[in-house]
């Protein structure tokens, strides 16, 4: 099972008496690019929560990386990247002062920084703009620093909640093809969204209602499982 | 491996401790308020509430007009502060003399004064000041009783005979007699616990609200770490500030450090520390930077004002508050404040307070520790 990046074996999270993750259990393979799906309020948020080591799971399992997220969270954490819907980059920081103070906390060298920074900034073409304030940057070049930050530290597995929320199509299409090079470079990448379209672009698909997970395969086995024309026909067949 | 691991984790620190530094000084009107307030405060409590009096209105009343009470009464009228301007023709119209506000101080001299000292030894002068305004009031019979015993001084001289002049002062209206060199102690009090208490509980819950601190969750750093790079910065501006207060105070209001310099700084980084301990258990119950000013404000700031002694006496109070002002840190830091910068008495009594403190400290720390690792 530690072949897998993510495994989750009846993964459940209570609070009281409300059941915010319902014995959830799936897998996912190093590199791949998993959609996490669900209406709001369905759980996903509850069981990316469990799967990052920031919240015990009331029962089952999850291994991330290698590691139990309820036995080993600092190990899971060492080893993920995390992007969160709200934006998390300092907005009174510079864009080189983020990046600095990132990967100090992920625990790398001074001069591997130094080097890699250069890397980044050439690569996002924003070299130009290293000692900008993130805030005066555009909302998309904000999205795409953010996810060079989370996954600057070169984690296992990156964590992407909701990243392209209040973008537009194009710079959204951009932000994919950054998720596309960083699995083709093996970096796992675990994605909720609320486009159904981004959904297309993953290699797998699962959707939560109610705490459970309802339908879990590749897009184009969902939409002919529930012959529907497109993702958006899927979610809402399940979803409703 | 251990050497290597920690400075590492320093590092980290070194990171986190920078960046809450470019927080704070990129955000100029933060800053102007950090640093100002103490500026504006003790200058506004200094200048408003003046200790110096000049040719204060004074009644007598001198039943028996004998050679002590005149050169007692020469001496008030030959000083740059009082002016005798009248002469009762009872003690009871003192009384009215203060209610139409023509004096400010009234000096009442026993009958047959002279008989008394030479033949008893011991005779009576009442001052009587109007303490509406208390620290005029008690600057006036201070100076009143210097002058009265200046003059019992020079008959000890002249003669071998133990002479005994008592004056009794009275209040009047204000019989606590709070104000002068109090509010130095208060201001300190609570502009060291605004400041840390708010600011650090403010900028631990705009990391919420921002959502930067679910990113620093999801990091390996340690919530230890997380939170002791937030009191840092807040503890050096802290220390900034207790310096230009005592500065101030020293220098420009002339308010001296009669104690020992030592006990007081050390007293008073016990309470920085505790208002930061605050400040953090604030942000654990709170969500939103609004919630967090709201709750410090008015937590704090009632609190320390009403409640300290700052302004009204703990003494006189009703028991239900008295009882209740003693979970208010700031009590505890003004009044040691007070016994080791204004009394100058030793450290050592001071000791309760150290240890009142402390323990708050402990408390404050521990909770809001438990906090931080349940809400997860």
């Amino acid at each position: 099972m530690s072949a897998f990046a993510i495994y989750a074996e009846n993964l459940t999270k209570c609070f009281g008496s409300f059941t915010a993750v319902n014995s959830i259990s799936f897998s996912v393979e190093a590199g791949e690019i998993f959609g996490f799906l669900g209406a709001n309020g369905a759980g996903k948020t509850t069981a990316m929560r469990m799967l990052c080591g920031l919240s015990k799971p009331t029962s089952g399992a999850g291994v991330v990386a290698g590691y139990d997220v309820a036995r080993e969270p600092e190990k899971v954490k060492q080893s993920i990247g995390y992007m969160s819907q709200k934006f998390s980059l300092y907005e009174d920081l510079k864009v080189w002062e983020n990046i600095r103070l990132f990967a100090g906390i992920y625990g790398m060298r001074g001069k591997h920084i130094a080097s890699k920074t250069e890397q980044t900034l050439a690569h996002l073409g924003f070299e130009a703009e290293r000692n900008t304030l993130v805030k005066a940057l555009p909302l998309g070049w904000k999205q795409k620093l953010a996810f060079s930050v989370a996954i600057f530290h070169e984690p296992k597995v990156v964590f992407l909640d909701e990243p392209t929320g209040g973008v537009d199509p194009a710079t959204r299409r951009r932000f994919w093809e950054m998720i596309y090079q960083a699995a083709e470079r093996g970096i796992t990448v675990f994605v909720t969204t609320h486009y159904m379209d981004e959904a297309e672009y993953c290699n797998r698909v699962s959707i939560m209602v109610d705490g459970r997970i309802e339908a879990l395969d590749t897009p184009k086995n969902l939409r002919q499982q529930y012959s529907a024309p497109n993702m958006d026909g899927v979610f809402q067949r399940l979803a409703r | 491996m251990g050497t290597k691991s920690n400075s590492r984790l320093s590092a980290v620190n070194g990171q986190l401790i920078k960046k809450e530094f470019r927080h704070i000084f990129r955000d100029k009107r933060a800053m102007l308020i950090l640093l100002a307030m103490p500026v504006v405060q003790i200058i506004l409590f200094g200048f408003a509430i003046t200790n110096e009096v000049k040719n204060a209105q004074v009644a007598v009343f001198d039943p028996s007009r004998d050679a002590s009470t005149t050169r007692i009464t020469e001496r008030l009228q030959a000083s740059r502060y009082f002016d005798v301007v009248r002469r009762l023709g009872s003690a009871a119209e003192a009384d009215e003399a203060f209610k139409e506000g023509t004096v400010s101080l009234a000096v009442i001299f026993g009958e047959n004064f002279d008989e008394n000292l030479w033949r008893t030894g011991e005779a009576a002068i009442q001052l009587i000041a109007d303490a509406t305004d208390p620290n005029q009031a008690a600057t006036l019979t201070g100076y009143a009783s210097s002058i009265i015993a200046d003059y019992q001084q020079e008959l000890l001289q002249l003669h071998s005979v133990p002479f005994r002049v008592t004056a009794q002062v009275r209040m009047l209206y204000n019989p606590q007699l709070q104000g002068a060199y109090n509010f130095v102690p208060g201001v300190m009090g609570m502009i060291l616990i605004l400041i840390c208490a708010m600011m650090t509980s403010i900028a631990i819950v705009r990391e919420k609200e921002t959502g930067t601190m679910e990113a620093l969750l999801v990091s390996p750093v340690k919530p230890f770490a997380l939170i002791f790079s937030k009191l840092v910065p807040y503890f050096a501006l802290s220390v900034v500030n207790l310096a230009t207060i005592l500065l101030l105070s020293v220098y420009v209001l002339n308010v001296p450090v009669t104690g020992s310099l030592l006990g007081l700084m050390m007293l008073s980084l016990l309470y920085i520390f505790v208002s930061l301990a605050l400040g953090m258990l604030i942000s654990t119950l709170v969500a939103t930077q609004v919630a967090a000013m709201l709750a410090s404000g008015m937590a704090l700031m009632l609190p320390v004002m009403l409640l300290s002694g700052m302004i009204f006496p703990v003494e006189s109070m009703p028991e239900i508050l008295q009882w209740l002002s003693s979970i208010v840190p700031a009590r505890w830091y003004i009044n040691g404040v007070k016994k080791l910068m204004i009394e100058g008495l030793p450290v050592a009594s001071s000791m309760k307070e150290f240890a009142v403190l402390s323990l708050m400290a402990a408390a404050f720390v521990a909770v809001s520790i438990k906090k931080f690792k349940t809400r997860l």
